[in-house]
């Protein structure tokens, strides 16, 4: 079981695929990874020497990649600054509405969230 | 698809005219703007701005992080009022 940035223990899964268990990394830049490391894509991780892990952890900073904790620092901050300035794509973000101009009259439940059925009759229905 | 970079970013040059003007001689002043569509240049920081959404003016002071933006971003063009019945929610 290999440790790569911080917590990631990926299974016994091929070195490409496992490698997209940390965040910031999918198929693509697995690859690069690897073939930067000069490691054969078909390998398990648990079959991975030592020597190989250190290679990936180089590889890693050679390609200046931003993973893990940073990028999601990274996204935040982008995120707040739209908040900030005010501009819409932030006002879409406040209201938690999709932000790149997707129909709300129906869908758009990955961003709202589960329905808020209407409570239909009834005089006070009590608040949330 | 996004714009080619060949004609670098779209910023309306009659608001070029009068922030060079403004520039020029130091005046701050604020400029009535209906080119929701034009980007914000760099030129433009400090100056105040008032965008134009159809109906009324939304003042805009421009910082470094309004450039690459465009002025319609800061002027929403619609309104929506909540649909709960009772309980006058006085958010935004």
């Amino acid at each position: 079981m290999a440790r790569i940035q911080g917590v990631e223990l990926p299974a016994n899964k091929r070195a490409e695929i496992g490698l997209t268990y940390i965040f910031g990394v999918g198929l693509h830049t697995a690859r690069r990874i690897l073939e930067a490391a000069n490691i054969d894509p078909d390998v398990r991780i648990k079959d991975l020497t030592l020597d190989q892990e250190g290679q990936i952890r180089d590889a890693i900073e050679s390609l200046g990649l931003l993973l893990e904790g940073d990028l999601r620092k990274e996204v935040t901050l982008n995120i707040k600054r739209l908040v900030e300035i005010n501009c819409y794509r932030g006002i879409r973000h406040r209201r938690g509405l999709p932000v790149r101009g997707q129909r709300t009259h129906t869908n758009a439940r990955g961003r709202k969230g589960p329905r808020k059925q209407a409570v239909a009759g009834k005089k006070r229905p009590g608040k949330k | 698809m996004s714009r080619s970079s060949k004609k670098g970013p779209y910023v309306h040059y009659s608001l070029y005219e009068k922030i060079d003007k403004l520039n020029e001689s130091g005046d701050r002043k604020v400029i009535r703007v209906f080119k929701r569509a034009s980007m914000i240049a760099p030129e433009f920081i400090g100056h105040n701005f008032e965008v134009y959404n159809g109906k009324k003016w939304y003042p805009v002071f421009v910082t470094e992080d309004l450039v690459g933006h465009r002025f319609g971003e800061f002027a929403p063009t619609r309104n929506f009022r909540s649909h709960m019945k009772d309980e006058r929610k006085g958010k935004r």
